[in-house]
């Protein structure tokens, strides 16, 4: 078996500012849209209920006035490697049907609907809930001419298989197929993001490769205020935040007391 | 003791007997056998001959395309390679998707004239009086569309790795007569997806166009970074 795969070509990541975002939403409805991600008759439900990037509310546990508050949009992590040495991420290592994988090549870890068996191994092993697991057949109300929206680059799932987000990995293929058509092979940054980058109306999110010096994200993640999720898990996730914010930085891992080091003093 | 020959009948049988145990019938074993061979052989011919027959639906083209007058020399479409005259109908669009069967407007760019002299034959003129005068869509069954969870870059194939359109379409560019539509109907794919052997025996790269073809194509191509499942699915 191969020990060291390394990312070979692109390494296609995301940075969100959190202290930019405002936590209204969009990023998830231009998500769903993009994904065919079907309603559920009781959208209320959210044990059931599917959101490839899911908004979490922080809040620092103040008494007024110095109650903050702040949102982390949390996409899949797309995580580099199982934290234990493994390279491979832990949903793909638990994964018994190879229906999800990590693509040395971009980073981006697949899921493939038509081959996953629903034992939902992976949706245990992920750290950050990011996986879904879709219950019953996909649902669009007709009534609603919902139907007529949906996307035909992203097929739709079908019942018992798990799904999350790809990166919007068929955004990748559209943009290859541009460049293709004009004769490039490479493609540029900005002709590859993912619906959620697209819609942020505060354009918190960032996208692009983390490899490539010439992108912003490259130059984002070496900000001392770039911090990534269960970071001491150690699964190497694709997915950067930034933030100013101590408290916000401390609610991001399990720090053991004295162990959280502080940007600025105060706050 | 000896046997009476007379009551066996074949020496062959007689010299069997020799082996086996007494407790043996040796006359019911070997009818038993043949029963169990010729219904062996009964389940093969269903299984393999009628099931396939059975199993694929033949619908006919709403009206025959005659693809070898198209990429004729003289009186065809210009263009240096095969490839070309191809891409000329089948095209690909300015964002580089792939158009697949054209539209009738592709048609009537050169077959403008519902009088003009390419009706001769009695298909070309119901062509020219029921879709080219009415601009009218002609309904064609698609024999490569591939399950929904595919996703397929012909631009990438063809501009990019040079691929010539025979190596997944075989002659089918060539045809003077384009065969009978066949669907499965259990799965609704077209049989060009599962090849026309059940067995799944192909001899020629255009044979089939399952997950392992491509997979085949890429290894021995050297695109192996192309087998990874993002690629091809969606």
């Amino acid at each position: 078996m191969k020990k060291d795969h390394g990312h070979v070509g692109k390494k296609y990541g995301m940075v969100i500012d959190l202290d930019k975002c405002t936590g209204c939403g969009t990023c998830m409805t231009a998500c769903a849209a993009e994904n065919n991600v079907s309603v559920r008759k009781d959208e209320s439900d959210k044990e059931r209920s599917i959101t490839w990037i899911q908004l979490y509310q922080i809040s620092n546990g103040k008494k007024f006035p110095d109650t903050r508050y702040s949102y982390f949009p949390r996409p899949c992590m797309h995580c580099d490697e199982d934290g234990r040495g493994g390279h491979h991420p832990s949903c793909v290592s638990v994964c018994v049907a190879s229906a999800t994988k990590l693509d040395p090549h971009t980073g981006i870890v697949s899921q493939i609907y038509t081959r996953c068996i629903g034992c939902r191994y992976c949706q245990a092993a992920c750290p950050f809930d990011a996986r879904y697991f879709n219950w019953w057949d996909a649902y669009f109300p007709k009534e609603k001419g919902l139907e007529r929206y949906l996307s035909p680059d992203v097929s739709p799932r079908m019942r018992g298989v798990i799904e999350k987000c790809s990166f919007c990995h068929h955004r990748l293929m559209r943009a290859k197929n541009q460049a293709y058509a004009e004769g490039r092979r490479e493609i540029e940054e900005h002709e590859y993001i993912t619906a959620c980058t697209e819609a942020c109306p505060v354009q918190a999110i960032t996208f692009g490769d983390l490899n490539n010096p010439k992108h912003k994200v490259h130059e984002l993640i070496q900000l001392p205020t770039a911090f990534r999720l269960l970071e001491r898990l150690n699964t190497k996730p694709k997915v950067y935040y930034l933030s100013t914010k101590d408290w916000v930085r401390r609610l991001a891992d399990n720090y053991r007391p004295g162990e959280f080091k502080r940007l600025s003093k105060g706050s | 003791m000896e046997k009476p020959d007379e009551k066996l009948g074949e020496g062959f049988l007689s010299s069997l007997n020799d082996f086996v145990p007494p407790w043996l019938d040796l006359r019911s074993t070997l009818s038993t056998g043949f029963f169990l061979l010729a219904g062996f052989i009964a389940a093969l011919v269903v299984g393999w001959i009628l099931f396939p027959m059975i199993l694929y639906s033949k619908q006919p083209q709403p009206i025959n395309f005659n693809h070898a007058v198209h990429i004729d020399e003289e009186s065809g479409i210009e263009g240096e390679t095969e490839t070309e005259k191809c891409l000329y109908c089948h095209e690909f669009r300015e964002d580089g998707s792939f158009a697949g069967i054209p539209k009738i407007d592709k048609c009537i760019e050169c077959h403008d004239d519902p009088e003009s002299s390419i009706g001769e034959t009695l298909e070309e003129k119901e062509f020219l009086q029921n879709y080219v005068a009415e601009e009218k869509e002609v309904s064609w069954f698609s024999y490569y569309r591939q399950p929904d969870c595919v996703y397929f870059s012909h631009i990438a194939h063809v501009n990019m790795g040079k691929q010539e359109c025979f190596v997944c379409h075989g002659d089918h560019g060539k045809s003077e007569k384009i065969p009978v539509y066949q669907q499965n109907r259990l799965t609704g794919y077209s049989i060009n997806i599962w090849g026309k052997r059940l067995s799944g025996w192909k001899t020629n790269t255009w044979d089939r166009m399952k997950m392992d073809d491509c997979a085949e194509c890429h290894t021995k191509t050297g695109h192996e970074e192309n087998n990874a499942c993002f690629v091809c699915h969606k």
